[in-house]
């Protein structure tokens, strides 16, 4: 564990290193390449700028209303029948559409049922393993302006649920 | 089918903030997350430069491709339509380095910039089957560390804080296998 975090702080600064000690060994123009490539990143950022903001509005707007909480309300029921806790029901709802909700209602499960109970565990599990797909796929079509998006959504979606199921299965086996 | 979801969402949340009163919250909600969307892509904007930046200096002095020819082994059999010796190559592989090691916000412009080759090849604005692998190795997670996990365990006094590690390792290849699973049997009945 510690070797990991450790990789993890070492990477970046030693990869910068890399990359500027073989460039300027090779005689390239380093600090106008980086601007020219930085130049390329203001264009980006900004140009996504509306395809996320129409995104989080839509989603912001759906959450505001309570419709969602509903919905979890209604199937949380028939979702306890097959051994899936309540409580994690709205998180497996939100994980793929926003990340910040997600991040918060963790925090909120770590924080009323403590970090190192089931739900705790099962929601810094379920929080950890998989990534927001609605905003990756936001982003990177976005960036690179691709209309038709076939059968991505689908794709992320499903494995979405194959992650939060594997969670829910996995937390239990190893820590009930 | 993104047209419709968008729509949906926001048609459904107005329609039933009507019948729920909590059409004041959904007013508020509108304006309260478009200033917070600016800020998330003004946010942005530090790392694309910074990573865009560093990453052009490694494409031209040949590092992502000494980079590309290490991996590559791994990675071909994934995206069969890029050519061996493509850019595109290299920049997968800083994405899913950099998403293995938790470095979410290098992840992202390296990932950006895979598109955009990937974009170049297929030369339409119809997503290709190699992006589609792509970004559901993305949306799977990858991700062996989750550090903001971590820290808010650690912020609510967990005896052990990574013990979750473990859990989310499982789940995140689980969960990044299916992914690929998933893609090829979409792209073998799309044909």
């Amino acid at each position: 564990m510690g070797i990991i975090t450790s990789i993890s702080t070492w990477l970046i600064p030693c990869f910068i290193l890399l990359v500027l000690i073989v460039s300027t060994w090779k005689k390239v123009p380093t600090y106008e390449l980086f601007v020219e490539g930085g130049k390329e990143g203001v264009k980006i950022a900004f140009s996504l700028l509306p395809f996320l903001l129409g995104m989080i509005v839509s989603i912001s707007i759906l959450r505001s209303s309570g419709a969602l909480e509903a919905f979890v309300n209604l199937i949380s029921p028939f979702l306890a029948l097959v051994g899936i806790p309540p409580e994690v029901v709205p998180l497996a709802f939100v994980r793929p559409i926003s990340g910040t909700a997600a991040l918060g209602m963790t925090t909120e499960l770590i924080a009323t049922h403590g970090p190192d109970s089931f739900l705790g565990r099962l929601a810094s599990t379920m929080q950890g393993s998989t990534d927001t797909t609605l905003y990756i796929l936001t982003i990177y079509f976005g960036a690179v302006g691709i209309k038709k998006m076939r059968y991505a959504l689908k794709v992320g979606l499903l494995a979405d649920l194959i992650g939060i199921l594997a969670s829910i299965i996995i937390v239990t086996i190893m820590f009930e | 089918m993104v047209n419709i979801i968008w729509a949906f969402m926001a048609i459904i949340g107005i329609v039933y903030a009507m019948f729920n009163g909590t059409m004041n919250q959904v007013n508020k909600a509108i304006f309260e997350s478009a200033n917070e969307a600016v800020t998330l892509a003004i946010g942005l904007i530090s790392v694309l430069v910074f990573w865009l930046g560093i990453m052009n200096i490694a494409e031209k002095a040949g590092i992502l491709q000494v980079l590309t020819r290490l991996l590559r082994p791994i990675v071909v059999r994934l995206f069969p339509e890029i050519p061996k010796d493509h850019p595109a190559m290299g920049y997968i592989l800083s994405n899913i380095t950099a998403n293995i090691f938790g470095l979410g916000n290098a992840a992202t412009p390296m990932g950006i910039k895979a598109m955009e080759q990937m974009k170049q090849l297929s030369g339409t604005d119809t997503a290709s089957r190699s992006m589609i692998t792509f970004l559901a190795l993305n949306t799977s997670g990858l991700t062996l560390v989750p550090t903001t996990v971590i820290a808010i365990r650690m912020q609510y006094h967990s005896i052990a804080p990574t013990e979750i590690v473990g859990t989310t390792i499982i789940a995140t290849v689980i969960s990044s296998l299916s992914a690929i699973l998933i893609d090829r049997l979409f792209y073998t009945f799309s044909k």
